[in-house]
Parts: C-alpha cells; sequence; structure tokens
C-alpha cells in the first residue's frame, strides 16, 4: 500500500513530464478528436464541448500548463503520504521490478531514510507546484518551448524520487543520471545566453566526475561481496583500509553533487541560470537527495564507520560552512548568493553528520543519533527555508527583471506580500529563535558540547573549535541576511525597474511561498513531530533513537534531560507575545502620542537621493576588510580629473571584483594538466591515412597474437 | 507562584536597568572631574519620551515602526532567562544560554534592518558596522559559555551558576580566560568605549548611535531601555556566574531579599570598574575592533583548552 503511494508519486512526475509534451501538439488533439466524434456521434455532449473549449488556440497552453502543474504537485502530495505513512508505521517495504538487466532487476526499497527524503521532496515539489503556473507564464513559447521546461521538471523529480527508492547499485545509478542529466538541460534551459551553457556544461561535467567516484565507489564495495544489490554490499567484510577508501569516494562523488568546498564550484554556476523553480528545486532538494546517497552508502552500506571519516566530514562541513557565508556575502546577484548560502548550510549538515560518526565510533549511540537527528533536521529545513528563498528571488525576479541586488530597494512597499515572506526566510536562515533554523543550530551545538565523553584529547580540543566556527558561521548569516533583506526590501529604489515594480497578482505564486513560509514558522515553534519523526528513522538505521521519547514532547525539546538543556519555543513565543503585547497597548494608550509623519533628516543639505543609500559592497566592506584572505579581491577605483592643473575629481569609477580561490588554486591546474595529456594524446593523430592503417594493422597483429 | 517570582525578576530587571545606567553616568562623571546628573535622570528620560509625539520619516515602512517592540521584548525574554535574584526559575528553564544569543541576534536583526529602512548613509553605515562587530563578538562569546558549560555540563543558566556555587571558591584557570573573554564581549556587544562611545553622534565614530538616529518618542524609549537591559544583562551574566555567591538558592524571602542585595552590590561594583575603565581608554579606530575582538576569541579558546587539558576529569 504504501509503496504503491511511492509508485503514483514517482509515476506521476513522469506523466507530469510527458504531458508537457503535447504542448507542440494541438493540431493532432485536435483531428484525433474531430475523428472520435466522427465516429461516435452520439457520444456524451458534455464530455465533447468541454474538449472542444479545451482545444482552442488561445486557451490550450494555459490549461495544459495547469494540467502539467497539476500533475507535479499531485506526485507531490502521493510523496508526503508515502512519507509520512512509512515514517509513522516504521516499517521497511521490499519490492522488485523485472527492468533493467536480465540477471538484475530493479531492487527497491522503501525504509524510514528514503521516507524521510521522500517528505522533503513531497514538500518542495507542492510548493513548486502551486509556483510554476504564474511563474512560466513570462516565458516567449517560441525561444523558451514549456514542452523542454515541463518534460524535463518532471524527469528531474521522478529521477531523484527513484533514487531513494532504489536498493541496489546499478539501479540508483541510472536513477542518479536521470537525475543529473535532467537537471543538466534545466540549466541549459535559457541557452541564448553563452554564459549559461558555460555553467550548464560545468555542472555536467561535475555531476559526471561525481557519478564516477559513486560507481567506483560501489566497485569497491562489490568487489568484496557476491552481487550489486544493497544487500549483498552491506554482507561485504570489507578491511578499514578498503572501506576507508569506498568512503572517500563516495564522499567525492556524493560531496559533489552536495556542494561541499572545494568542489562547489558548479553551484554558483550553475543554480542563477536555472529558471528560479528550478534552482529551487536543486538548491533545496537535489542537494538533500545527494545528501541521502553519502547516509546510505556510510551508515546502511559500509555500517561501520570510522571516527577518521567523521573529523574528514567536520573538517570539510567547517570549512564549507564558513567558506559558503563568507562567498555569498560578497556576491550581488541574489540567487548566486543563494546558492553560495546553500554551500553553507550544506557544510553546517556535513558537520554535524561527522559528529555523528565520531561519537558513534567511540562508542556513544546515544549522542550519535543526537548528531544525526540534528543533521536531518537542518537538511529538512534548510530545503523549507531555501526553496521559499529561491521561489522568493523569483518573484522579485520576474517583478522587477533584475537580480542584481544593488539595484534595487524599497520593495517592501511595493509588495507588501513578497516582502514578510522573504522575511521569514531569512530570519530561518539566520537561525533566528522562533524559527525552525535555530531549533536545528540548537541541537547541533548541543551535539558538539557533548564533547567531554571523548577520550581522544585532539577531538576534545578539535570539536569546540568547530562549535565556535558554526557560531561564527550562524552570525555572518545573520550579516549577509539584513543585506540582503535591507537592500532589496528596505530604503529607497535604486533603480527605474523597482519603481514600477508591483505585487505579483498570480495567487499560486504567493501560495507556493507561504506553504512553506507557514511551515518554516511552524517547525520552529513545534519542532517535536518531525523530530520524532527523524527519530524513528535513527532507531532504524543506527539502531539507537534518543534516550527518552517524552523528553520530546510537543512543548519542551530536551535531548538528554531537562537539567542539561532545554528549550521550549512555545512558551518563548507566548513570553514574547506578552512582552509586545505589554508595550504595544501601554505606550499607544495615549491618543496625544499618535505618530506623526515628516520628511527625513537629511542634514541640511536638500534631498537625500537613492545613490547616497549603503550599496551591497559598501555594506560588507568591514568584513571583506577584516577577512581580506579569503577571496581574490581586485579593487579598482579610477579618477577622471578636470579643470585646472587637472585636480578637480569629476567623476570616480569604483569596480570591484571578488573571485573564489578554488579557481586558480585547483581548477585552472587541473585544466592545464588535462590540456597538456590532450596535446600528448594527439600527437597519434597526425591525419594521414597511411599512419592510420598502420595502427589498424599493428592492432591486429597484437590481437592475433594474444588469441593464439 | 515559581512562574509568579519569575515573571516578578523579569520585572525588577526592567525596572533596574535605568538605575544602572545612572549609577554607570555618575560614577563617570565624578572621575572625570565633573557634576553629575541625578541617578534617576534615565528614568525622567525614558518617561519624557513615551509622552512625546513620534516623529516618523515619510519613507519608513512598517517594518521601521514595529522593530522597537521587536527589539524590547526580544531584549526582555533573553533577560528572563538570566537568573537575577535566584536559581531554578522556571523560564531559566524555558530557554538556555544559546538562545539567549539567540535572543540577542533577533534584537540585532531587527536593529539593524531597522537602520537600512530609512535609506539615509548614517543607518546604513551603522548596520554595516553592528553586524560586522556583532559577528565577530558572537563566537568570541559562545566560546567563554562553551567553557562554562562544558565544565558544568549544562547549558542552562541556572544550572550553570549552580555547578559554581556547589564548587565553592577554587581558581580555576579556565573560568579566569573565560571571565576576561567575556568581560571583553560585554563591552562590545553593549556599545562602550573603546569599541563605541554611547555619548558621541560624530559619523566617523558611531555605529548604535547611527542607526537609531531616525527614532524619536516612545520608539527611541523603547530601544534606549532595551540597550540599557542589554548592558544590565551582561552585567548580571559577568556577576552571576563568576561571582554567584549571596544568589538566592531557596525561595524564601529572606534568600531573596539578599539575593537582591547582592546582585545591586556586585553591579555597583562592576559599574565603577566599567565607568573607570571608560575613563581612562580611548576609543578605537573601527579597524582594530577585529584585533580586540579576536583577542576576546582566543581568551575563549584558552579556556577551553585549559579546561580539556588541565582539569577534566580524566
Amino acid at each position: 500500500m504504501i509503496l504503491i503511494l511511492a509508485y503514483c508519486a514517482v509515476l506521476l512526475s513522469f506523466a507530469s513530464g510527458l504531458l508537457a509534451l503535447m504542448m507542440n501538439q494541438r493540431q493532432i488533439l485536435l483531428e484525433f478528436s474531430r475523428y472520435w466524434f466522427k465516429r461516435f456521434p452520439d457520444g456524451n455532449k458534455f464530455g465533447r464541448s468541454v474538449l472542444e473549449n479545451s482545444l482552442k488556440e488561445r486557451r490550450y497552453p494555459h490549461l495544459l500548463r495547469q494540467a502539467v502543474f497539476v500533475l507535479l504537485g499531485l506526485s507531490g502530495i502521493f510523496a508526503i503520504l508515502a512519507g509520512l505513512s512509512i515514517l509513522i508505521s516504521k516499517s521497511v517495504v521490499i519490492d522488485q521490478i523485472s527492468l533493467g538487466l536480465p540477471w538484475l532487476p530493479w531492487h527497491v526499497r522503501f525504509d524510514g531514510l528514503s521516507g524521510f527524503f521522500y517528505l522533503i521532496i513531497g514538500i518542495a515539489v507542492t510548493a513548486v507546484s502551486l509556483y510554476g503556473p504564474g511563474y512560466v507564464h513570462a516565458y516567449d513559447e517560441s525561444q523558451h518551448p514549456f514542452a523542454v521546461l515541463g518534460l524535463f521538471t518532471g524527469l528531474f523529480v521522478s529521477g531523484m524520487l527513484l533514487v531513494l527508492l532504489a536498493d541496489d547499485a546499478f539501479f540508483f545509478m541510472i536513477a542518479w543520471e536521470l537525475m543529473s542529466v535532467a537537471s543538466y538541460f534545466l540549466v541549459a534551459f535559457q541557452h541564448e545566453n553563452p554564459a549559461n551553457r558555460r555553467a550548464a556544461f560545468l555542472y555536467l561535467l561535475m555531476a559526471e566526475v561525481g557519478a564516477l567516484a559513486i560507481i567506483l565507489g560501489f566497485g569497491v564495495l562489490a568487489s568484496f561481496s557476491d552481487g550489486f544489490t544493497f544487500d549483498a554490499l552491506r554482507e561485504s567484510k570489507l578491511s578499514t583500509t578498503w572501506a576507508s577508501i569506498a568512503f572517500v569516494l563516495a564522499l567525492l562523488g556524493f560531496g559533489m553533487k552536495a556542494g561541499i568546498v572545494p568542489v562547489h564550484v558548479w553551484l554558483p554556476e550553475a543554480h542563477p541560470v536555472a529558471p528560479s523553480h528550478i534552482s529551487a528545486l536543486m538548491s533545496g532538494v537535489m542537494l538533500k537527495v545527494a545528501l541521502y546517497g553519502l547516509i546510505r552508502f556510510c551508515y546502511d552500506l559500509l555500517a561501520d564507520v570510522q571516527w577518521q571519516w567523521g573529523v574528514a566530514l567536520l573538517i570539510l562541513g567547517t570549512l564549507s560552512a564558513l567558506g559558503g557565508i563568507l562567498y555569498a556575502m560578497m556576491q550581488p546577484n541574489l540567487k548566486r548568493l543563494l546558492a553560495y548560502s546553500s554551500v553553507e548550510n550544506i557544510g553546517i549538515i556535513f558537520m554535524v553528520l561527522g559528529l555523528s560518526m565520531i561519537f558513534m565510533d567511540n562508542g556513544q549511540p546515544q549522542l550519535a543519533a543526537l548528531g544525526f537527528l540534528a543533521a536531518l533536521f537542518h537538511a529538512f529545513n534548510h530545503a523549507l527555508f531555501k526553496n521559499l528563498l529561491f521561489l522568493g528571488a523569483g518573484i522579485i525576479h520576474h517583478q522587477t527583471h533584475e537580480l542584481n541586488i544593488d539595484m534595487m530597494g524599497g520593495l517592501i512597499k511595493k509588495m507588501p506580500q513578497t516582502s514578510k515572506l522573504f522575511l521569514v526566510g531569512c530570519m530561518s536562515n539566520s537561525s533566528l529563535p522562533l524559527f525552525n533554523g535555530f531549533v536545528s543550530e540548537w541541537l547541533a551545538f548541543q551535539t558538539a558540547l557533548q564533547v567531554d565523553v571523548l577520550d581522544n584529547g585532539v577531538l576534545r580540543s578539535l570539536i569546540p573549535v568547530a562549535a565556535a566556527a558554526l557560531a561564527l558561521t550562524a552570525a555572518l548569516a545573520a550579516a549577509c541576511f539584513v543585506k540582503v533583506f535591507g537592500l532589496i526590501f528596505l530604503g529607497q529604489p535604486r533603480s527605474r525597474n523597482c519603481i514600477k515594480a508591483h505585487e505579483v497578482k498570480d495567487k499560486g505564486m504567493l501560495a507556493g511561498p507561504f506553504l512553506l513560509a507557514g511551515l518554516c514558522f511552524f517547525i520552529g515553534i513545534f519542532p517535536g513531530g518531525v523530530i520524532s519523526l527523524i527519530n524513528s528513522v535513527a532507531g532504524q538505521l543506527l539502531g539507537e533513537t534518543l534516550p527518552n521519547d517524552s523528553a520530546l514532547a510537543w512543548l519542551w525539546l530536551a535531548p538528554f534531560s531537562a537539567k542539561q538543556a532545554s528549550y521550549s519555543p512555545p512558551l518563548v513565543l507566548i513570553g514574547a507575545l506578552i512582552a509586545a503585547g505589554v508595550c504595544y497597548w501601554y505606550l499607544r494608550r495615549n491618543p496625544l502620542t499618535v505618530m506623526r509623519r515628516a520628511e527625513t533628516w537629511d542634514c541640511g543639505f536638500g534631498g537625500l537621493t537613492p545613490r547616497m543609500q549603503y550599496s551591497s559592497s559598501a555594506f560588507t566592506m568591514p568584513i571583506r576588510r577584516i577577512f581580506a584572505k579569503v577571496w581574490i579581491i581586485d579593487e579598482q577605483i579610477h579618477k577622471d580629473m578636470q579643470g585646472a592643473m587637472n585636480q578637480d575629481v569629476a567623476a570616480v569609477h569604483y569596480q570591484l571584483h571578488i573571485q573564489d580561490h578554488s579557481w586558480p588554486r585547483l581548477y585552472l591546474p587541473i585544466a592545464h594538466v588535462v590540456n597538456s595529456l590532450a596535446r600528448q594524446v594527439g600527437r597519434i593523430q597526425t591525419g594521414n591515412i597511411r599512419v592510420y592503417l598502420g595502427y589498424s594493422f599493428v592492432t591486429l597483429l597484437l590481437m592475433l597474437w594474444m588469441i593464439s | 507562584m515559581n512562574w509568579l517570582l519569575a515573571a516578578i525578576q523579569t520585572l525588577l530587571f526592567a525596572a533596574l536597568a535605568p538605575l544602572l545606567a545612572g549609577w554607570i553616568k555618575w560614577c563617570k562623571c565624578r572621575l572625570q572631574n565633573r557634576k553629575a546628573p541625578s541617578l534617576f535622570q534615565p528614568y525622567r528620560d525614558l518617561i519624557k519620551l513615551t509622552n512625546k509625539q513620534p516623529v516618523v520619516a515619510e519613507q519608513a515602512s512598517w517594518l521601521f515602526t514595529i522593530a522597537p517592540y521587536i527589539i524590547f521584548s526580544a531584549t526582555v525574554l533573553a533577560a528572563s532567562v538570566v537568573p537575577l535574584i535566584a536559581v531554578d526559575l522556571p523560564t531559566s528553564a524555558s530557554a538556555d544560554v544559546i538562545v539567549m544569543v539567540g535572543f540577542f541576534a533577533f534584537a540585532r536583526f531587527f536593529l539593524a534592518l531597522a537602520g537600512l529602512d530609512i535609506g539615509t548613509a548614517f543607518g546604513g553605515m551603522g548596520s554595516s558596522r553592528e553586524m560586522t562587530i556583532s559577528s565577530l563578538a558572537e563566537p568570541a562569546m559562545l566560546m567563554a559559555i562553551f567553557t562554562l558549560s562544558i565544565a558544568a555540563s549544562t547549558t542552562n543558566l541556572s544550572g550553570a551558576i549552580g555547578h559554581v556555587l556547589n564548587d565553592g571558591l577554587v581558581l580555576r584557570p579556565s573560568f579566569v580566560f573565560a571571565l576576561f573573554a567575556l568581560i571583553l564581549v560585554a563591552i562590545a556587544e553593549t556599545g562602550r568605549v573603546p569599541v563605541d562611545n554611547p555619548a558621541t553622534h560624530l559619523e566617523l565614530t558611531m555605529i548604535h548611535e547611527a542607526m537609531i538616529l531616525e527614532y524619536s518618542g516612545r520608539h527611541l524609549a523603547l530601544i534606549e531601555w532595551a540597550s540599557q537591559l542589554k548592558l544590565m544583562l551582561y552585567g548580571v551574566l559577568i556577576a552571576n556566574i563568576f561571582f554567584p555567591w549571596g544568589i538566592a538558592e531557596t525561595f524564601t524571602a529572606k534568600a531573596l531579599s539578599f539575593g537582591l542585595l547582592a546582585i545591586i552590590g556586585k553591579l555597583a561594583g562592576l559599574a565603577i570598574f566599567l565607568a573607570a575603565a571608560e575613563t581612562v581608554v580611548a576609543k578605537m579606530r573601527l579597524f582594530r575592533v577585529q584585533e580586540y575582538l579576536g583577542f576576546a576569541y582566543l581568551l575563549g579558546l584558552l579556556g577551553m583548552l585549559s579546561h580539556i587539558i588541565l582539569e577534566a576529569s580524566r
């Protein structure tokens, strides 16, 4: 039953993709319907009129788009249902589909871990399908055909869902490739721009290199077992060295997809160029599928985790978290900024996962369960708020045709609904109390503070430093999102587009983000439900849950005991409401002190202009100066001089380019080596037919010699 | 009963905060050979502001007018978590020290947004500097607090204070380092000399004042009160965590009144120290602040390492 729900989700997303292909087939459908009604003239009159109405030239594209997104939304709802029911029933379902290789049918296994990620995908897809129809409406059909977008969206979603169902390496890789390749076409959707093609190629390249690493990782496991099913791989007995090699390969492969530093470079290139609802899915969900892969590989297939792996994850995670947010802060492009912020959040998840591995190998399964819980909970929260922020960025782009936050401003008055939804996303991402991002970071801190139980002195001093880095990350994230919200929505408009902007008309485009924002707040206040769901995943996978399930009641959040640490968001919310309510009521009781509006104080110079406001580069200047070594900063100030002696400054030109260190340090050397190797290989290609015939002859001789 | 006591303690916190600000000003004036205003001047200022008609810039959005309420209530919530005269109150269980830091972040988030809302250069400048300094101060503060919470194996403030009380007077190197780190952070976070000067309105130096330049009337009163509360809160944190003796462990009238007297005495002493420091130290350049806060972070780290190496049980 549960499995049927899961299959329905996959099939519906697949069907939505196929339905999108009908976009250009209106003529055929029209002829078919005429033929049909000619053969059965006494058919259903009502059905006939509906069909003919919907096939009219003006209505058809609109209706078809709606239908495609309805199917996609249903797929999301089925995914939520499937995920919830498997999580609540705490069962495992196994099945086989007779597709694929003759001796290896596709094995399907749907357990708590898959169910949890099904839930994440389901929520995201539902929100996106509410949002989608309004958003894609703006695309010019001749230049950006909806058939392509809809088809690959459907394939992309079904690919992600299939990855979660896979129970053998073969099926896993097919689903993985379906997800990667479909999303490549989505990134390349607006291919008229060379930069987009370049970003899409970079994405495809890194996705395929990552896939190779994953295949090799499975290969290492498979060479110690009989078969490619996950059941066989679980049984394999690996030495520590081989297990570590498999782990490194998996970390490289899944890390490349998840976007940890230094293999994150495709993320800030690919996310800004894809359509916004697709970047929401890629950033909010696809990165989580990579995380799923890593968890499945380490905790389930390898099973015997080593603390050294945990240290590797912890260090990489810390680097990604700090690097991600520092790079995010310097981006003027909103979607690039959000992409870098995803790197930061993935880094936090990896850190906590690393802690969980360290505790696991040191014989502290309960603490391992806590870390695991914090990691999955943060993954869930990140999916919610990053989806929300990307959809919000899509609305802003849709209404202002602008992605550069230095050209925005003052949108809080033009777009009141969007601004509130976006504010929720920003607060959640800055992990402020009362929102969901804070709860998972609180759990992460609680995990890190249990370091006292470890024996190893190095770990005992390393983990608190990582916790302080996490604190720095959170504080920098708050600074970054103050900048984002402040520059986009507050102040005066900085461009004509923003002066003319108005609230989005399409209700669905607001409903999708509203759903996510509501969940962000609700889960921030009542985290207990999601946490107990994850607790059952931890029970299935680690064989250990948090000590006291009743301590996770709806009111209190106390991972160990109320004596050690507790947090009660509902009580905090009540306290905040009382405090704010009392002073609001008390201070406004006097009718004489009603608020008066007046001109802004301009120091007596007459007139404030938008250019006097702080810009993005001005806001981040102190941080840029303090952490100067982190970026490659190219700052140029050029002054136009005029007047006698060339002493007066007529205009100042300021240019700022900020580049990622990983390009010159890591990627350009690799590209250089590949190029020079290719040149060496190129020597055998002389372009002379006699030489080629010679090669064939020698090859033939060699093969004959080998056979005989 | 306990909840009532917690509410009374929070109210007491809010009521005493302006007095502490007045006392610091009084000490500072006396140290600088000036005639001091009355101790109750901050109360008079607050009352005056609440009775005035607030003037709001035309460009201000709804965020600008609700921000003071949010800032004030977040700060009050943070204060309700900190044990002032008694430990083991229920409010300190509903949120621990990490949540308290979260409340500060919450208030700061809205303060910085309010600074950006009007669209003047001053507001942006203040917001940018405030977020920079706080993002450096927060890890240093958490490092100091983690030292304590690992030593006491709890992040609950009541629990940590109880741990120190039970241990008696022992000189722990980790606590000394954490104390100094927390003092440095407190000075930076409450905007005192040498990081920021609360008395200045010079555009090159102001941080906190730059953000609230457009506020007037009751909005300004709320923000001023919130910043007085924050100052007192850091004072109470330092006083009660590192020198908790005198705080009420039982809820009897005698213990509670003794606890109140003890905290007033401790705060008065700390205030004299702060006033003396502000009199002899000059404000530093903005881009020296990172060295100052880096030093605070280093102290916190040293505290942590010395706990792990010297004091831990194994």
